[in-house]
């Protein structure tokens, strides 16, 4: 399988990446680690005339900490993440997702950005943005613009950047006395979830101030449990206030039957895995800074 | 004097000879092939799985940049090369000319000087199809009004194949009516594919002027294939060379002919350059040879004491659009009467039926001996569901069953003469291996803690090395195979055989058996296959034949050879022939063992100082057609935990218990069984191709058609026991599909094991996540 | 040199790569895959191609040391980088000590697999020079061999790392120079 004819740019600097999209931003696809890209292009699911390759652009690409945020720069690759050390408690949902992203070769080369962009409702990253309530930053030719998490998912394959923006960084809050965790359910390396489950919990004391819970494959997007999240806020997490979170999050997933299984299996996977989440999350939370 | 040693003989893991140029990346695969003017071809197949074809429009892809020839069905036909035979003696669509009859069947074919440009244009085809209802299954076959996919035979009136019975009905049926206890197992044993990790394919290069036509291609058995092409094309069969080159993997995939091969072959007679083809993945996994898709029914009867008297089953085959099955033509369902197994079961009735759907052609043997697999997967899930069924211990009911030592040779039911085992050591080996007893307890305990955790034990026997070539041939073709050895006058030899490796290690343990058997060391032993121009006719590699069959008529060859030896040592050493003594490598004087001659020093004289009247040279060749089958046999032990929450399956144990009879390079044959466990789990618990109710495949790449990776993999722990097969030259029998044949019921053993606490008594393959937890939830246990 | 594509159009882009430690060039349309530029243009077909949607790492090179799958690069993105690829793996006739780790541990049987494996395994022993067998397993999780099992590829991997670790203690002087030049 071969990608059909397109035309390519490398732009180098950031301005010239966005004024080739201003003029030609319609027809072209931006490539980014090209990890979910060329397999749509060698499908020949994606046709653009113009691939932008922001692959060289400098200054995108690593983690920082920044006034009480975590900044993910777009071009941050999936092993980057996993690998960094500090993240484990700092916000160990990171390292703990892009773990199970893909495999080994894949992380080398994908990015967060791409991954984000690229909008797949079997995709990890988004889930735990959501989860994380993250800020997603985007540059065009006319400047800078926030998008926060709940709004920049808006169907399969679809966000709410422009074709003439280029995402630049992802904006995490950091809390104290917080943490979380991803459980993934996939077939084997490689595969994407079946269900994936993204659950952050910031602690005060015994009870729990607030909880993020982002749900991977249960939807045409990554999906936000809001109910779930609101029931959690201001209660201690006992068995009960879990289980009935649990409960809530399930009822918000709307999984459909496939080949990975039912849609109650689905619905099942997401009650059990919001539970093993906040119960290792709570203990992260409590066991960390 | 001590023996000299040769180096390399049977029972040495000596390393394999072939592995530097792999190492290197200098490995020759077909895709590596690059001949001078070589033209690229893309198939256009069809998106439906059941379509009549209106026309076929390709104007618009006949003037794009790179293009020399668009191929039809309708061209095709011209030349009449739209049909072709099958395996099964059948005929099988090259490119469509009247129906779609599966999705991916092959439409149109574009030659164009790239595989990029090729692509571009099979794009620029259009095609314009009236979609017809699709049969996906047998049942859907048999339905009153289902529609006749076969409309092109003219004596077909509807979607049966077959019917095919074994054994004997009245006393089985008088059996059943005495048991005491009936154990019943539906099970659907799905289809997969063998999906080696090089894809299918060829370079054909026919010469315009000498009218020689050298196709390259991945191919199991290309001697059978050059046959088959002559056949079809009409071509003299001494014009066409297959050339087999390195293969990545066959596992049974590579045994067929395709549609491809033939396209591109009759393109490169019309255009006079070689054409390349190459599939894609997809295109492997959609089009060519699938295995299994059994449905089968399986009843045993017992007395009230736990003893088998009778098995009864019935299968229905799901062949797909073309009956183009692998396998002896004789029996229809391949072996799988075989399946009494390891057990003394007094009398057994078979009946089979194989139907049309609308789905890819081509059941293969994925890593087994025609259909083996099918029948061990059902009698050992059946032998474990009895077990269970009546309280008795898995271990204890297979013991008190099997087949006893003493009464080898053995006839079974259906009409087997087993060679030779013991198939109670075995168990007992893999028993105490695994600490059974103690694990046992453990499971108990650990169940009361309200785990769910099991044991699951496979005690297969398989049944491979086909001929004897009266009742086993291909298309008429008697299955027997080949080696032909010559020792040069430096003493080092060349052996060719009509066999072909595809990463079995042949160039290293065919070497061995010279090494064994004439005493030439293995190093100077250089093994080739896989060119019909220069190797002997023979049947190829499948169905684990060839340490059987091929490695017989090495034995066989270099005995001939070592008697000749005999003749010109009694010549040098001015002695005579009777008081001569072999021991490897050399004849000797009896009683005077420094008067002696080796090996080397006879075939230097066999082309410099011979006796009077002898024919100069030291060659031969021998065709082995075994008298019997072979009947390695094992068992196998899985241990599982299931996590409640999720349904998810680890594998925490495999023992693995081996008895291929006499191991000619241990290594090899460890490294076989490793491969073979891995293809099983990845049978028990992954590989799919399903179908959705339009005949759309689903498994059509690697995202769908999952296969196992070191993640997921179990690490095995391997056992032997050694029973050498009585008719084999070397006692052995052929290993390379045991564990695929063996360990799919382990595992799958291993998980009823774990849920029959809560009364599962099946889930059929791949047991995935979502259907252990469907299970789980029915019994009421959760997290 | 012979290209991919003959029809050089206006697509076309020079692309440029450090290979093996050689550089190599030629002039190819963005579409064409790294995977095809290397067995293709450069004519060094030990990298392999087993599947349509980067799911079994035949194709695996390493790009400026690090595991990549060359079906899902295209050939411009990596302009300018470096490239191993098993051809470089050896010294010369010497091979090194992942190869005799694949060959002593009969981690290859049809061979095809065997690059990809190879190369994932030499850029772990580059920052994990002795790794677990969960780590080895996780490391070549990307990479799909159909025939060995795996068991005797993570042996393989462990016998190249305590070959190494040898070298290490006990430096060869002529290892060192011989892995210099080509
Ligand atoms: C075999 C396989 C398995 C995978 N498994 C998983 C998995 O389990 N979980 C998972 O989450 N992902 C998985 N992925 C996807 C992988 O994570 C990709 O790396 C990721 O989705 C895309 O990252 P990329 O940098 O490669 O993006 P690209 O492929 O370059 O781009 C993806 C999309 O995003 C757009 N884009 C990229 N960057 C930007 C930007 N900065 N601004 C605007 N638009 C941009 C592109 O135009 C394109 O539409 C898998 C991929 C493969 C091939
Ligand atoms: S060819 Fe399969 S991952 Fe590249
Ligand atoms: S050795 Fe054949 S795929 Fe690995």
């Amino acid at each position: 399988m071969f990608p059909a004819a397109f035309d390519y740019r490398a732009p180098s600097s950031l301005a010239e990446a966005v004024d080739i999209l201003r003029q030609r931003g319609e027809e072209a696809k931006v490539m980014a680690g090209g990890q979910s890209l060329i397999p749509l292009l060698k499908l020949r699911f994606s046709q653009p005339a113009l691939v932008v390759d922001i692959g060289r652009l400098p200054n995108l690409a690593g983690v920082e900490r920044k006034d009480g945020h975590l900044r993910v720069g777009a071009l941050t690759r999936h092993v980057q993440v996993e690998s960094n050390t500090d993240l484990r408690t700092l916000c160990p949902i990171l390292p703990e997702a892009a773990h199970w992203i893909a495999d080994p070769l894949i992380r080398n080369q994908g990015t967060v950005g791409g991954s984000v962009c690229h909008a797949d409702p079997q995709g990890d990253w988004g889930s735990v943005m959501l989860a994380l309530d993250a800020d997603f930053v985007a540059r065009s030719e006319s400047g800078e613009r926030t998008i926060k998490a709940a709004d920049f998912f808006q169907g399969p394959f679809t966000t709410a950047l422009r074709p003439d923006e280029v995402l630049t960084e992802i904006r995490i809050p950091l809390a104290a006395h917080s943490a979380g965790a991803y459980n993934k359910l996939e077939r084997k390396v490689g595969d994407f979830a079946t269900v994936a489950v993204a659950v952050q919990v910031e602690m005060n004391g015994d009870k729990i101030a607030k909880a993020g819970i982002g749900l991977t494959s249960v939807g045409d997007r990554n999906l936000k449990a809001r109910d779930a999240e609101k029931s959690l806020a201001g209660k201690q997490p006992t068995d009960e206030a879990i289980a009935e979170a649990a409960r809530l999050a399930a009822a918000a997933a709307e999984p459909k039957a496939d080949v990975r299984g039912s849609a109650e299996f689905k619905r099942d996977i997401v009650r059990v895995f919001v539970q093993r989440g906040l119960k290792t999350a709570v203990a992260r939370a409590r066991g960390g800074q | 004097m001590a023996a000299t040693h040769v180096h390399g003989g049977i029972g040495e893991s000596i390393k394999r000879k072939e592995d530097s140029r792999f190492l290197h990346g200098k490995g020759n695969y077909i895709d590596d092939l690059a001949l001078p003017g070589m033209l690229h071809m893309s198939i256009l197949r069809s998106p439906h799985a059941h379509a009549r074809l209106k026309s076929v429009d390709t104007s618009a892809a006949s003037g794009m940049p790179g293009v020399i020839a668009v191929v039809t069905g309708e061209l095709m036909a011209q030349h009449k090369l739209a049909w072709m035979p099958t395996l099964s003696n059948d005929t099988q669509a090259v490119l469509a000319t009247d129906k779609v009859r599966f999705q991916g069947q092959e439409v149109a074919a574009v030659i164009a000087e790239t595989r990029y440009q090729a692509e571009d244009a099979r794009d620029a085809i259009v095609v314009d199809y009236e979609v017809l209802t699709a049969v996906t299954s047998p049942e859907g076959a048999k339905t009153a009004g289902a529609p006749l996919i076969r409309d092109d035979k003219e004596n077909q009136k509807d979607n049966h194949i077959y019917h095919w019975e074994s054994g004997d009905q009245g006393t089985t049926r008088a059996a059943f009516a005495k048991a005491d206890k009936v154990v019943r197992l539906h099970t659907f044993y799905p289809r997969c594919h063998p999906a080696p990790l090089e894809t299918c394919g060829c370079v054909a290069d026919v010469n315009g002027v000498t009218g020689k036509a050298t196709i390259y291609m991945t191919s199991q058995a290309p001697h059978a294939i050059r046959t088959v092409f002559a056949l079809v094309t009409g071509l003299p069969e001494q014009n066409i060379r297959v050339i087999s080159p390195d293969i990545g993997g066959g596992f049974g995939n590579k045994v067929p002919v395709y549609p491809g091969y033939v396209v591109a072959t009759a393109a490169s007679l019309l255009i006079g350059r070689p054409v390349k083809w190459i599939e894609d993945r997809t295109e492997n996994l959609i089009s060519t040879g699938y295995a299994r898709d059994f449905h089968m029914t399986g009843d045993l009867a017992l007395d009230k004491d736990g003893k088998i008297t009778a098995l009864r089953v019935h299968l229905d085959s799901d062949n797909g659009a073309f009956f183009a099955d692998a396998q002896p033509s004789k029996f229809k369902a391949g072996l799988f009467h075989i399946v009494t197994g390891s057990y003394d079961i007094p009398t057994a009735h078979i009946t089979a039926d194989g139907y049309y759907t609308n789905k890819a052609p081509g059941g293969v043997a994925y890593r087994c001996s025609f259909r083996v697999t099918e029948a061990s997967y059902l009698i050992e899930r059946l032998i474990t569901n009895a077990a269970i069924e009546i309280g008795m211990d898995q271990a204890e009911f297979r013991k008190k069953n099997f087949i006893r030592k003493d009464q080898f040779p053995y006839h079974s039911a259906t009409g087997w003469v087993y060679d030779s085992g013991d198939y109670h050591k075995a168990m007992d080996v893999a028993l105490d291996q695994l600490g059974y007893d103690e694990l046992r307890k453990d499971v108990e305990k650990r169940r009361k803690q309200g785990e769910v955790t099991g044991i699951g034990i496979a005690s297969f026997t398989e049944v491979v090395g086909a001929g004897h070539g009266a009742d086993f041939d291909i298309l008429g073709l008697r299955m027997f195979d080949s080696a032909e050895l010559r020792v040069h006058p430096t003493g080092k030899a060349m052996l060719r055989m009509g066999t072909k490796s595809q990463g079995q290690g042949h160039e290293t343990t065919f070497a061995q058996i010279v090494a064994e058997e004439l005493g030439i060391p293995a190093a100077d032993v250089a093994v080739e296959e896989g060119d019909t121009d220069t190797a002997p006719y023979g049947l190829g590699t499948y169905a684990s034949r060839s340490t059987p069959v091929a490695g017989a008529a090495t034995a066989m060859v270099s005995r001939k050879l070592r008697e000749k030896g005999r003749k010109i040592a009694a010549h040098l050493l001015e002695a005579a022939e009777e008081d001569l003594e072999w021991e490897r490598g050399r004849f000797f004087v009896k009683g005077s063992p420094d008067k002696g001659k080796t090996i080397q020093e006879i075939a230097f004289a066999a082309y410099t100082n011979l006796p009077e009247g002898m024919e100069a040279g030291l060659e031969g060749v021998h065709y082995y057609d075994p008298p019997n089958m072979t009947y390695p046999f094992g068992t196998y032990a899985v241990v599982v935990d299931v996590d409640k929450g999720t349904g998810q399956v680890k594998v925490k144990r495999v023992v693995a218990v081996d008895d291929c009879g006499v191991r000619i390079n241990p290594m090899i044959v460890e490294g076989q069984i490793h491969g073979g466990l891995t293809e099983g789990f990845g049978i028990a618990f992954m590989e799919l191709i399903t179908f959705d109710a339009e005949g759309n495949c689903i498994g059509s790449n690697f995202m769908d058609y999952l296969l196992p990776t070191a993640w997921e993999s179990p690490k095995f722990e391997l056992g032997e026991t050694v029973t050498p097969s009585p008719h084999h030259p070397l006692g052995a029998k052929g290993v390379g599909e045991s564990p695929t044949v063996g360990s799919p019921a382990a595992y799958v053993n291993a998980v009823i094991d774990a849920l029959s606490p809560y009364g599962v008594k099946n889930i059929d393959m791949p047991v995935t996540p979502d259907k252990v937890w469907a299970a789980l939830r029915a019994a009421g246990v959760s997290e | 040199m012979n290209s991919v594509s003959p029809n050089l159009d206006a697509l076309a882009r020079h692309v440029s790569l450090k290979v093996n430690g050689a550089e190599r060039s030629a002039d190819v349309e963005p579409r064409v895959l790294l995977v095809d530029f290397i067995r293709t243009n450069l004519r060094l077909t030990g990298t392999h191609i087993g599947c349509d949607t980067s799911s079994c790492g035949a194709c695996t090179v390493l790009v400026d040391g690090t595991p990549m799958k060359s079906c899902t690069l295209l050939a411009v993105q990596v302009s300018g980088r470096s490239i191993s690829t098993v051809e470089g793996l050896a010294a010369g006739a010497a091979m090194s000590p992942m190869q005799t780790g694949f060959h002593e541990e009969h981690g290859l049987q049809c061979g095809f697999c065997t690059p990809g494996m190879m190369l994932v395994g030499t850029a772990l022993l580059e920052h994990n020079p002795n790794p677990t067998e969960e780590q080895i397993r996780w490391a070549i999780s990307g990479n799909i061999c159909r025939c060995t099992g795996y068991m005797n590829i993570v042996k393989a991997i462990q016998h190249a790392a305590a070959i190494k670790a040898e070298a290490v203690k006990a430096p060869k002087p002529e290892a060192v120079a011989a892995g210099g030049g080509q």
